[in-house]
Protein backbone atom coordinates (compact mmCIF):
# COMPACT_ATOMS: atom_id res chain seq x y z
CA UNK A 1 0.00 0.00 0.00
CA UNK A 2 1.06 3.52 -0.67
CA UNK A 3 2.92 5.17 2.17
CA UNK A 4 0.73 8.27 2.04
CA UNK A 5 -2.43 6.22 2.26
CA UNK A 6 -1.10 4.46 5.35
CA UNK A 7 -0.29 7.80 6.99
CA UNK A 8 -3.73 9.08 6.12
CA UNK A 9 -5.35 5.96 7.63
CA UNK A 10 -3.34 6.23 10.84
CA UNK A 11 -4.24 9.89 11.24
CA UNK A 12 -7.88 9.11 10.61
CA UNK A 13 -7.98 6.30 13.16
CA UNK A 14 -6.23 8.49 15.71
CA UNK A 15 -8.83 11.22 15.22
CA UNK A 16 -11.73 8.82 15.55
CA UNK A 17 -10.21 7.35 18.69
CA UNK A 18 -9.80 10.70 20.38
CA UNK A 19 -13.29 11.80 19.43
CA UNK A 20 -14.64 8.52 20.79
CA UNK A 21 -12.68 9.00 24.01
CA UNK A 22 -14.14 12.48 24.53
CA UNK A 23 -17.69 11.38 23.82
CA UNK A 24 -17.30 8.37 26.09
CA UNK A 25 -15.97 10.53 28.88
CA UNK A 26 -18.75 13.12 28.67
CA UNK A 27 -21.34 10.38 28.27
CA UNK A 28 -20.16 8.40 31.28
CA UNK A 29 -20.01 11.46 33.52
CA UNK A 30 -23.54 12.46 32.58
CA UNK A 31 -24.68 8.85 32.89
CA UNK A 32 -23.26 8.40 36.40
CA UNK A 33 -24.66 11.69 37.63
CA UNK A 34 -28.08 11.21 36.10
CA UNK A 35 -28.39 7.54 37.07
CA UNK A 36 -28.11 8.28 40.75
CA UNK A 37 -29.35 11.84 40.70
CA UNK A 38 -32.37 11.84 38.41
CA UNK A 39 -34.10 9.14 40.44
CA UNK A 40 -33.86 11.03 43.70
CA UNK A 41 -34.46 14.48 42.19
CA UNK A 42 -37.83 15.81 43.34
CA UNK A 43 -39.56 19.13 42.93
CA UNK A 44 -39.23 19.68 46.68
CA UNK A 45 -35.44 19.66 46.40
CA UNK A 46 -35.22 22.48 43.90
CA UNK A 47 -38.02 24.53 45.39
CA UNK A 48 -37.38 24.53 49.13
CA UNK A 49 -34.68 25.46 51.60
CA UNK A 50 -32.93 22.86 53.75
CA UNK A 51 -35.07 21.87 56.75
CA UNK A 52 -33.68 20.98 60.16
CA UNK A 53 -31.37 17.99 59.92
CA UNK A 54 -31.18 18.23 56.14
CA UNK A 55 -27.63 16.96 56.08
CA UNK A 56 -28.51 13.81 58.05
CA UNK A 57 -31.34 12.85 55.76
CA UNK A 58 -34.32 14.91 56.94
CA UNK A 59 -36.59 16.81 54.57
CA UNK A 60 -35.81 19.96 52.61
CA UNK A 61 -34.11 21.06 49.41
CA UNK A 62 -31.14 23.02 48.14
CA UNK A 63 -32.83 26.09 46.68
CA UNK A 64 -30.38 28.17 48.76
CA UNK A 65 -27.46 26.68 46.82
CA UNK A 66 -29.10 27.14 43.41
CA UNK A 67 -29.94 30.78 44.07
CA UNK A 68 -26.55 31.43 45.69
CA UNK A 69 -24.69 29.98 42.72
CA UNK A 70 -26.74 31.99 40.25
CA UNK A 71 -26.20 35.19 42.26
CA UNK A 72 -22.45 34.67 42.31
CA UNK A 73 -22.07 33.54 38.71
CA UNK A 74 -24.27 36.19 37.14
CA UNK A 75 -22.81 39.11 39.09
CA UNK A 76 -19.21 38.00 38.72
CA UNK A 77 -19.66 37.51 34.97
CA UNK A 78 -21.24 40.94 34.64
CA UNK A 79 -18.49 42.64 36.65
CA UNK A 80 -15.85 40.59 34.87
CA UNK A 81 -17.10 41.69 31.45
CA UNK A 82 -17.23 45.33 32.51
CA UNK A 83 -13.61 45.13 33.62
CA UNK A 84 -12.19 43.00 30.82
CA UNK A 85 -13.75 44.48 27.68
CA UNK A 86 -11.94 47.82 28.15
CA UNK A 87 -8.72 45.91 28.87
CA UNK A 88 -9.08 44.02 25.59
CA UNK A 89 -9.74 47.25 23.71
CA UNK A 90 -6.73 48.85 25.35
CA UNK A 91 -4.46 45.92 24.49
CA UNK A 92 -5.56 45.79 20.88
CA UNK A 93 -6.53 49.28 19.81
CA UNK A 94 -4.42 51.67 21.86
CA UNK A 95 -1.20 49.73 22.43
CA UNK A 96 1.15 49.15 19.55
CA UNK A 97 1.43 45.57 18.41
CA UNK A 98 5.02 45.25 19.63
CA UNK A 99 4.39 47.03 22.93
CA UNK A 100 6.31 45.70 25.95
CA UNK A 101 3.42 46.49 28.26
CA UNK A 102 1.08 44.37 26.13
CA UNK A 103 3.56 41.50 26.21
CA UNK A 104 3.96 41.66 29.98
CA UNK A 105 0.20 42.03 30.50
CA UNK A 106 -0.57 39.00 28.32
CA UNK A 107 2.05 36.94 30.12
CA UNK A 108 0.57 37.98 33.47
CA UNK A 109 -2.93 37.00 32.37
CA UNK A 110 -1.66 33.63 31.18
CA UNK A 111 -0.06 33.01 34.57
CA UNK A 112 -3.24 34.08 36.36
CA UNK A 113 -5.18 31.76 34.06
CA UNK A 114 -3.26 28.79 35.41
CA UNK A 115 -3.56 29.57 39.12
CA UNK A 116 -5.88 27.09 40.88
CA UNK A 117 -9.02 28.54 42.38
CA UNK A 118 -8.13 27.48 45.91
CA UNK A 119 -5.15 29.84 45.75
CA UNK A 120 -7.49 32.65 44.73
CA UNK A 121 -9.71 31.65 47.64
CA UNK A 122 -6.85 31.66 50.13
CA UNK A 123 -5.53 34.96 48.75
CA UNK A 124 -8.93 36.61 48.98
CA UNK A 125 -9.38 35.17 52.46
CA UNK A 126 -6.17 36.78 53.76
CA UNK A 127 -7.22 40.06 52.17
CA UNK A 128 -10.62 39.82 53.80
CA UNK A 129 -9.05 39.18 57.18
CA UNK A 130 -6.78 42.18 56.64
CA UNK A 131 -9.75 44.42 55.89
CA UNK A 132 -11.82 42.88 58.66
CA UNK A 133 -14.47 41.45 56.31
CA UNK A 134 -16.49 38.32 57.01
CA UNK A 135 -17.29 35.59 54.55
CA UNK A 136 -20.14 36.90 52.45
CA UNK A 137 -21.91 36.92 49.11
CA UNK A 138 -19.81 39.96 48.17
CA UNK A 139 -16.60 38.04 48.94
CA UNK A 140 -17.75 35.16 46.76
CA UNK A 141 -18.63 37.45 43.88
CA UNK A 142 -15.30 39.23 44.08
CA UNK A 143 -13.16 36.11 44.18
CA UNK A 144 -15.04 34.58 41.25
CA UNK A 145 -14.62 37.83 39.34
CA UNK A 146 -10.87 37.64 39.94
CA UNK A 147 -10.91 34.04 38.82
CA UNK A 148 -12.66 34.64 35.51
CA UNK A 149 -11.08 37.94 34.45
CA UNK A 150 -7.97 36.27 32.97
CA UNK A 151 -10.18 33.78 31.12
CA UNK A 152 -12.38 36.54 29.74
CA UNK A 153 -9.48 38.75 28.73
CA UNK A 154 -7.34 36.11 27.10
CA UNK A 155 -10.11 34.46 25.11
CA UNK A 156 -11.51 37.80 23.89
CA UNK A 157 -7.98 38.98 23.20
CA UNK A 158 -7.36 36.09 20.80
CA UNK A 159 -10.45 37.07 18.83
CA UNK A 160 -9.64 40.77 18.89
CA UNK A 161 -6.08 40.11 17.67
CA UNK A 162 -7.45 38.66 14.45
CA UNK A 163 -9.68 41.65 13.88
CA UNK A 164 -9.41 42.74 10.23
CA UNK A 165 -7.94 46.24 10.15
CA UNK A 166 -9.62 46.89 6.80
CA UNK A 167 -12.88 46.97 8.67
CA UNK A 168 -11.67 49.89 10.77
CA UNK A 169 -10.61 51.74 7.62
CA UNK A 170 -13.96 51.02 5.98
CA UNK A 171 -15.80 52.52 8.92
CA UNK A 172 -13.45 55.52 9.27
CA UNK A 173 -13.64 56.29 5.57
CA UNK A 174 -17.41 56.67 5.83
CA UNK A 175 -16.77 59.41 8.36
CA UNK A 176 -17.35 57.40 11.52
CA UNK A 177 -15.73 58.52 14.75
CA UNK A 178 -13.72 56.14 16.92
CA UNK A 179 -16.71 55.69 19.17
CA UNK A 180 -19.07 54.88 16.30
CA UNK A 181 -16.51 52.43 14.96
CA UNK A 182 -16.60 50.61 18.30
CA UNK A 183 -20.09 49.49 17.26
CA UNK A 184 -18.64 47.76 14.21
CA UNK A 185 -15.88 46.24 16.32
CA UNK A 186 -18.39 44.93 18.85
CA UNK A 187 -20.45 43.29 16.11
CA UNK A 188 -17.40 41.60 14.70
CA UNK A 189 -16.09 40.27 18.02
CA UNK A 190 -19.51 39.52 19.58
CA UNK A 191 -19.12 35.76 19.00
CA UNK A 192 -15.77 35.94 20.78
CA UNK A 193 -17.32 37.75 23.73
CA UNK A 194 -20.08 35.14 23.91
CA UNK A 195 -17.59 32.27 23.88
CA UNK A 196 -15.47 33.93 26.55
CA UNK A 197 -18.55 34.48 28.70
CA UNK A 198 -19.58 30.84 28.37
CA UNK A 199 -16.11 29.64 29.33
CA UNK A 200 -16.04 31.81 32.41
CA UNK A 201 -19.58 30.94 33.46
CA UNK A 202 -18.63 27.29 33.21
CA UNK A 203 -15.56 27.81 35.31
CA UNK A 204 -17.16 29.94 38.02
CA UNK A 205 -20.35 27.94 38.45
CA UNK A 206 -18.39 24.77 39.04
CA UNK A 207 -15.87 26.30 41.37
CA UNK A 208 -16.01 25.10 44.97
CA UNK A 209 -12.61 26.00 46.32
CA UNK A 210 -12.75 29.74 45.73
CA UNK A 211 -16.12 30.27 47.37
CA UNK A 212 -15.42 27.94 50.28
CA UNK A 213 -13.22 30.53 52.01
CA UNK A 214 -14.99 33.62 50.85
CA UNK A 215 -18.72 33.06 50.51
CA UNK A 216 -19.09 30.63 53.38
CA UNK A 217 -22.25 28.55 53.52
CA UNK A 218 -25.76 29.13 54.73
CA UNK A 219 -29.11 27.41 54.75
CA UNK A 220 -31.00 30.52 53.71
CA UNK A 221 -31.05 32.68 50.62
CA UNK A 222 -28.94 35.79 51.26
CA UNK A 223 -30.88 39.05 51.34
CA UNK A 224 -27.83 41.31 51.37
CA UNK A 225 -24.29 41.32 50.05
CA UNK A 226 -22.85 40.94 53.52
CA UNK A 227 -24.59 37.65 54.29
CA UNK A 228 -23.06 34.26 53.75
CA UNK A 229 -24.37 32.20 50.88
CA UNK A 230 -24.50 28.59 49.79
CA UNK A 231 -23.31 27.43 46.36
CA UNK A 232 -24.14 24.28 44.42
CA UNK A 233 -20.65 22.76 44.32
CA UNK A 234 -20.25 23.20 48.07
CA UNK A 235 -23.72 21.85 48.68
CA UNK A 236 -22.81 18.77 46.66
CA UNK A 237 -19.56 18.44 48.59
CA UNK A 238 -21.23 18.62 52.01
CA UNK A 239 -23.95 16.16 51.08
CA UNK A 240 -21.54 13.72 49.50
CA UNK A 241 -19.46 13.67 52.69
CA UNK A 242 -22.49 12.51 54.68
CA UNK A 243 -22.57 8.78 55.52
CA UNK A 244 -26.27 8.27 54.71
CA UNK A 245 -27.05 6.96 51.21
CA UNK A 246 -30.12 9.17 50.75
CA UNK A 247 -28.12 12.29 51.49
CA UNK A 248 -25.49 11.18 48.99
CA UNK A 249 -28.23 10.57 46.44
CA UNK A 250 -29.41 14.10 47.00
CA UNK A 251 -25.87 15.26 46.23
CA UNK A 252 -26.22 13.58 42.86
CA UNK A 253 -29.59 15.26 42.40
CA UNK A 254 -27.88 18.60 43.05
CA UNK A 255 -25.22 17.63 40.50
CA UNK A 256 -27.99 16.97 37.99
CA UNK A 257 -29.37 20.47 38.60
CA UNK A 258 -25.87 21.96 38.21
CA UNK A 259 -25.34 20.05 34.96
CA UNK A 260 -28.69 21.17 33.61
CA UNK A 261 -27.95 24.81 34.45
CA UNK A 262 -24.59 24.60 32.65
CA UNK A 263 -26.23 22.86 29.70
CA UNK A 264 -28.97 25.48 29.41
CA UNK A 265 -26.47 28.34 29.62
CA UNK A 266 -24.24 26.71 26.99
CA UNK A 267 -27.07 26.05 24.56
CA UNK A 268 -28.42 29.55 25.06
CA UNK A 269 -24.93 30.93 24.50
CA UNK A 270 -24.53 28.86 21.33
CA UNK A 271 -27.85 30.11 20.05
CA UNK A 272 -26.97 33.73 20.71
CA UNK A 273 -23.47 33.28 19.24
CA UNK A 274 -24.90 31.86 16.03
CA UNK A 275 -27.27 34.75 15.71
CA UNK A 276 -24.46 37.24 16.16
CA UNK A 277 -21.87 35.57 13.97
CA UNK A 278 -24.24 35.50 11.01
CA UNK A 279 -22.89 38.80 9.76
CA UNK A 280 -19.28 38.32 10.81
CA UNK A 281 -16.63 39.09 8.21
CA UNK A 282 -14.34 36.10 7.87
CA UNK B 1 -41.36 36.98 7.66
CA UNK B 2 -39.18 40.07 7.90
CA UNK B 3 -38.14 39.51 4.34
CA UNK B 4 -41.76 39.46 3.22
CA UNK B 5 -42.59 42.66 5.05
CA UNK B 6 -39.51 44.34 3.62
CA UNK B 7 -40.38 43.29 0.10
CA UNK B 8 -43.87 44.68 0.52
CA UNK B 9 -42.60 47.98 1.86
CA UNK B 10 -40.19 48.34 -1.03
CA UNK B 11 -42.88 47.46 -3.52
CA UNK B 12 -45.00 50.31 -2.20
CA UNK B 13 -42.32 52.93 -2.69
CA UNK B 14 -43.23 55.14 -5.61
CA UNK B 15 -40.82 55.80 -8.43
CA UNK B 16 -40.20 59.44 -7.60
CA UNK B 17 -36.70 60.66 -8.54
CA UNK B 18 -34.11 60.23 -5.81
CA UNK B 19 -32.81 63.33 -4.07
CA UNK B 20 -29.94 62.91 -1.60
CA UNK B 21 -30.39 64.23 1.91
CA UNK B 22 -29.77 67.96 2.28
CA UNK B 23 -26.81 67.20 4.57
CA UNK B 24 -25.08 65.43 1.70
CA UNK B 25 -25.54 68.10 -0.97
CA UNK B 26 -22.48 68.61 -3.16
CA UNK B 27 -21.11 72.16 -3.41
CA UNK B 28 -22.07 73.97 -6.62
CA UNK B 29 -18.55 73.90 -7.95
CA UNK B 30 -16.87 70.53 -7.59
CA UNK B 31 -13.68 71.04 -5.56
CA UNK B 32 -10.19 69.93 -6.51
CA UNK B 33 -7.82 68.05 -4.26
CA UNK B 34 -4.54 69.87 -3.88
CA UNK B 35 -1.48 68.14 -2.52
CA UNK B 36 1.05 70.78 -1.55
CA UNK B 37 4.69 69.84 -0.81
CA UNK B 38 3.54 66.80 1.09
CA UNK B 39 6.08 64.57 2.82
CA UNK B 40 5.37 61.37 4.68
CA UNK B 41 7.70 59.09 6.55
CA UNK B 42 7.12 55.90 8.47
CA UNK B 43 9.46 55.30 11.42
CA UNK B 44 12.02 57.64 9.93
CA UNK B 45 12.13 56.25 6.40
CA UNK B 46 10.63 58.61 3.83
CA UNK B 47 7.78 57.17 1.77
CA UNK B 48 6.52 60.27 -0.02
CA UNK B 49 8.92 63.07 -0.90
CA UNK B 50 7.72 66.58 -1.61
CA UNK B 51 4.61 65.55 -3.49
CA UNK B 52 2.75 68.41 -5.18
CA UNK B 53 -0.15 67.58 -7.46
CA UNK B 54 -3.64 68.85 -8.16
CA UNK B 55 -6.31 66.23 -8.67
CA UNK B 56 -8.99 67.59 -11.02
CA UNK B 57 -12.72 67.36 -10.36
CA UNK B 58 -15.05 65.04 -12.26
CA UNK B 59 -12.26 63.07 -13.86
CA UNK B 60 -10.72 59.69 -13.31
CA UNK B 61 -7.22 60.21 -12.01
CA UNK B 62 -4.99 57.17 -12.03
CA UNK B 63 -1.97 56.96 -9.78
CA UNK B 64 0.48 54.59 -11.40
CA UNK B 65 3.96 53.43 -10.58
CA UNK B 66 5.97 50.36 -9.62
CA UNK B 67 4.97 48.49 -6.46
CA UNK B 68 6.21 49.95 -3.22
CA UNK B 69 6.54 53.44 -4.70
CA UNK B 70 4.02 55.02 -2.32
CA UNK B 71 0.86 55.01 -4.47
CA UNK B 72 -1.37 53.53 -1.80
CA UNK B 73 0.17 55.68 0.91
CA UNK B 74 -0.56 58.80 -1.11
CA UNK B 75 -4.13 57.63 -1.63
CA UNK B 76 -4.59 56.94 2.06
CA UNK B 77 -3.14 60.34 2.95
CA UNK B 78 -5.90 61.95 0.92
CA UNK B 79 -8.48 61.05 3.56
CA UNK B 80 -5.99 60.69 6.39
CA UNK B 81 -6.38 56.97 6.82
CA UNK B 82 -2.61 57.15 6.91
CA UNK B 83 -3.10 58.20 10.55
CA UNK B 84 -3.64 54.57 11.46
CA UNK B 85 -0.16 53.54 10.31
CA UNK B 86 2.26 53.19 13.22
CA UNK B 87 5.08 55.71 13.42
CA UNK B 88 3.82 57.96 10.65
CA UNK B 89 4.95 61.59 10.32
CA UNK B 90 3.84 64.11 7.75
CA UNK B 91 4.59 67.64 6.64
CA UNK B 92 3.11 69.83 3.95
CA UNK B 93 -0.57 70.13 3.22
CA UNK B 94 -3.45 68.48 1.40
CA UNK B 95 -6.57 70.50 0.72
CA UNK B 96 -10.03 69.75 -0.58
CA UNK B 97 -11.24 73.00 -2.11
CA UNK B 98 -9.70 75.42 0.35
CA UNK B 99 -10.08 73.24 3.45
CA UNK B 100 -6.97 71.62 4.84
CA UNK B 101 -7.18 67.88 5.41
CA UNK B 102 -3.85 67.60 7.18
CA UNK B 103 -4.48 70.33 9.74
CA UNK B 104 -8.06 69.97 10.82
CA UNK B 105 -9.89 69.21 14.03
CA UNK B 106 -11.21 65.75 14.80
CA UNK B 107 -14.79 66.81 14.12
CA UNK B 108 -13.87 68.37 10.78
CA UNK B 109 -12.00 65.21 9.89
CA UNK B 110 -15.16 63.15 10.23
CA UNK B 111 -16.94 65.44 7.76
CA UNK B 112 -13.94 65.49 5.40
CA UNK B 113 -13.77 61.72 5.38
CA UNK B 114 -17.42 61.62 4.42
CA UNK B 115 -16.62 63.87 1.47
CA UNK B 116 -13.82 61.53 0.36
CA UNK B 117 -15.06 57.93 0.09
CA UNK B 118 -12.89 54.84 -0.15
CA UNK B 119 -13.28 51.60 -2.06
CA UNK B 120 -10.77 49.18 -0.57
CA UNK B 121 -8.53 46.71 -2.34
CA UNK B 122 -10.28 43.69 -0.91
CA UNK B 123 -14.00 44.11 -0.37
CA UNK B 124 -14.75 44.56 3.33
CA UNK B 125 -18.46 44.42 4.02
CA UNK B 126 -19.27 45.55 7.55
CA UNK B 127 -20.52 42.76 9.81
CA UNK B 128 -24.16 43.61 9.07
CA UNK B 129 -26.88 42.82 6.57
CA UNK B 130 -26.81 44.12 3.00
CA UNK B 131 -29.30 46.79 4.01
CA UNK B 132 -27.31 47.63 7.14
CA UNK B 133 -24.10 48.08 5.20
CA UNK B 134 -25.49 50.84 3.03
CA UNK B 135 -27.58 52.42 5.76
CA UNK B 136 -24.64 52.52 8.20
CA UNK B 137 -22.94 55.60 6.76
CA UNK B 138 -26.21 57.51 6.58
CA UNK B 139 -27.16 56.53 10.11
CA UNK B 140 -23.92 57.82 11.61
CA UNK B 141 -24.47 61.10 9.79
CA UNK B 142 -27.92 61.47 11.27
CA UNK B 143 -30.37 60.08 8.74
CA UNK B 144 -32.70 58.09 10.93
CA UNK B 145 -36.04 57.79 9.16
CA UNK B 146 -36.61 54.22 8.02
CA UNK B 147 -38.45 55.44 4.95
CA UNK B 148 -35.55 57.65 3.97
CA UNK B 149 -33.03 54.86 4.56
CA UNK B 150 -35.03 52.46 2.41
CA UNK B 151 -35.02 54.97 -0.42
CA UNK B 152 -31.28 55.48 -0.06
CA UNK B 153 -30.52 51.76 -0.01
CA UNK B 154 -32.65 51.12 -3.06
CA UNK B 155 -31.21 54.03 -5.00
CA UNK B 156 -27.55 53.22 -4.45
CA UNK B 157 -28.00 49.51 -5.01
CA UNK B 158 -29.53 50.45 -8.34
CA UNK B 159 -26.64 52.80 -9.12
CA UNK B 160 -24.13 49.96 -8.76
CA UNK B 161 -26.44 47.51 -10.53
CA UNK B 162 -26.89 45.28 -7.52
CA UNK B 163 -30.56 45.93 -6.82
CA UNK B 164 -32.04 43.20 -8.99
CA UNK B 165 -29.54 40.69 -7.66
CA UNK B 166 -30.17 41.32 -3.96
CA UNK B 167 -33.59 42.94 -3.58
CA UNK B 168 -35.08 39.76 -2.15
CA UNK B 169 -32.40 39.24 0.46
CA UNK B 170 -31.61 42.65 1.86
CA UNK B 171 -31.62 41.28 5.40
CA UNK B 172 -29.19 38.48 4.71
CA UNK B 173 -25.52 38.94 5.70
CA UNK B 174 -23.43 40.97 3.28
CA UNK B 175 -20.67 38.38 3.59
CA UNK B 176 -22.87 35.87 1.74
CA UNK B 177 -22.49 37.86 -1.49
CA UNK B 178 -19.86 36.94 -4.06
CA UNK B 179 -16.60 38.91 -4.01
CA UNK B 180 -17.61 40.94 -7.07
CA UNK B 181 -20.97 41.76 -5.53
CA UNK B 182 -19.29 42.66 -2.23
CA UNK B 183 -17.06 45.13 -4.01
CA UNK B 184 -20.03 46.80 -5.65
CA UNK B 185 -21.73 46.85 -2.26
CA UNK B 186 -18.69 48.63 -0.81
CA UNK B 187 -18.92 51.15 -3.64
CA UNK B 188 -22.63 51.65 -2.97
CA UNK B 189 -21.86 52.08 0.71
CA UNK B 190 -19.36 54.83 -0.05
CA UNK B 191 -21.73 56.52 -2.48
CA UNK B 192 -24.56 56.47 0.05
CA UNK B 193 -22.96 59.31 2.04
CA UNK B 194 -22.52 61.28 -1.21
CA UNK B 195 -18.77 61.87 -1.23
CA UNK B 196 -17.30 64.29 -3.74
CA UNK B 197 -14.22 62.17 -4.20
CA UNK B 198 -13.97 58.42 -4.45
CA UNK B 199 -10.63 56.83 -3.69
CA UNK B 200 -10.13 53.36 -5.11
CA UNK B 201 -7.13 51.37 -3.98
CA UNK B 202 -6.69 48.77 -6.71
CA UNK B 203 -10.39 48.21 -6.37
CA UNK B 204 -10.55 45.63 -9.11
CA UNK B 205 -7.41 43.61 -8.41
CA UNK B 206 -9.21 41.00 -6.27
CA UNK B 207 -12.07 40.57 -8.73
CA UNK B 208 -12.75 38.24 -11.63
CA UNK B 209 -12.59 39.80 -15.13
CA UNK B 210 -16.36 40.20 -15.44
CA UNK B 211 -16.84 41.91 -12.07
CA UNK B 212 -13.74 43.94 -12.73
CA UNK B 213 -15.25 45.20 -15.99
CA UNK B 214 -18.52 46.07 -14.24
CA UNK B 215 -16.72 48.12 -11.58
CA UNK B 216 -14.58 49.82 -14.22
CA UNK B 217 -17.63 50.78 -16.28
CA UNK B 218 -19.26 52.08 -13.13
CA UNK B 219 -16.34 54.38 -12.47
CA UNK B 220 -16.61 55.79 -15.98
CA UNK B 221 -20.32 56.39 -15.43
CA UNK B 222 -19.80 57.88 -11.98
CA UNK B 223 -17.24 60.49 -13.00
CA UNK B 224 -20.05 62.79 -14.12
CA UNK B 225 -20.97 63.35 -10.48
CA UNK B 226 -17.91 62.29 -8.57
CA UNK B 227 -14.18 62.78 -8.89
CA UNK B 228 -12.40 59.47 -8.86
CA UNK B 229 -8.84 58.78 -7.78
CA UNK B 230 -7.62 55.27 -8.32
CA UNK B 231 -4.43 53.41 -7.70
CA UNK B 232 -3.83 50.71 -10.23
CA UNK B 233 -1.22 48.14 -11.03
CA UNK B 234 -2.62 47.30 -14.42
CA UNK B 235 -1.42 49.83 -16.97
CA UNK B 236 -4.04 48.61 -19.40
CA UNK B 237 -6.78 49.58 -17.01
CA UNK B 238 -5.25 53.03 -16.64
CA UNK B 239 -5.03 53.31 -20.44
CA UNK B 240 -8.69 52.38 -20.76
CA UNK B 241 -10.27 54.72 -18.27
CA UNK B 242 -7.83 57.35 -17.01
CA UNK B 243 -8.36 61.03 -17.85
CA UNK B 244 -5.45 62.22 -15.79
CA UNK B 245 -2.34 60.36 -14.71
CA UNK B 246 0.10 60.74 -11.84
CA UNK B 247 3.27 58.69 -12.18
CA UNK B 248 5.16 58.07 -8.96
CA UNK B 249 8.58 56.54 -8.64
CA UNK B 250 10.33 55.94 -5.29
CA UNK B 251 8.01 58.30 -3.47
CA UNK B 252 8.46 61.16 -5.90
CA UNK B 253 6.04 62.44 -8.48
CA UNK B 254 7.80 62.10 -11.81
CA UNK B 255 5.16 63.09 -14.30
CA UNK B 256 1.63 64.44 -14.12
CA UNK B 257 -0.75 65.25 -16.92
CA UNK B 258 -3.59 64.29 -19.17
CA UNK B 259 -3.70 60.58 -19.84
CA UNK B 260 -3.32 61.05 -23.58
CA UNK B 261 -0.23 63.14 -23.16
CA UNK B 262 1.45 60.98 -20.49
CA UNK B 263 0.77 57.69 -22.21
CA UNK B 264 1.43 58.81 -25.81
CA UNK B 265 4.21 61.34 -25.31
CA UNK B 266 5.82 60.84 -21.94
CA UNK B 267 8.26 63.64 -21.25
CA UNK B 268 10.33 62.02 -18.59
CA UNK B 269 12.74 59.21 -19.23
CA UNK B 270 11.52 57.21 -16.19
CA UNK B 271 7.93 57.36 -17.42
CA UNK B 272 9.03 56.07 -20.81
CA UNK B 273 10.88 53.23 -19.13
CA UNK B 274 7.90 52.38 -16.94
CA UNK B 275 5.49 52.40 -19.87
CA UNK B 276 7.77 50.21 -21.95
CA UNK B 277 8.10 47.78 -19.06
CA UNK B 278 11.79 48.29 -18.34
CA UNK B 279 11.01 49.19 -14.72
CA UNK B 280 8.05 47.68 -12.97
Amino acid sequence: MNKLVVKERIARVAMYLSIAAVILLVGSIIWTVFKRGARSLTWEMVSSLPGGGFYIGKSGGFLNAIVGSLYIVLSSTAIGLIISIPVVFFLNVYLKSKSRLAYVARLAFDVLFGIPSIVYGAFAFTLMIYFGLRTSLLGGILVETLLIIPILIRSMDEVAKNFPRDLLEASFSLGATRWETMGVVMRQIAPGIATATLLSVGRSIGDAAGVMFTAGFSDTIPTSLSQQTATLPLSIFFQLSAPQAEVQNRAYAAAVVLTIIVLVISLLGRFITNRFSKHKLR
Amino acid sequence: MRKLILRKIFANDSNEPFVPDAKFKHPDVAPELTVDHFNLSIEGSPILKDVSVTIPANKITCIVGPSGCGKSTLLKSLNRLSDTIEGVRTSGDIRIGDKSIVNCSASDLVELRRRIGLVPQRPTPLPMSIFGNIAYGCKIHGVSSRRELRKIVRHYLKVVGLWDEVKDRLTSPATKLSIGQQQRLCLARSLAVEPEFILADEATSALDPVSSKIVEDLFVKLKEQYSIVMVTHTLRQALRIADYVIFIYMGEVIEVGDAQQVFKNPKHELTQKYLSGTIS
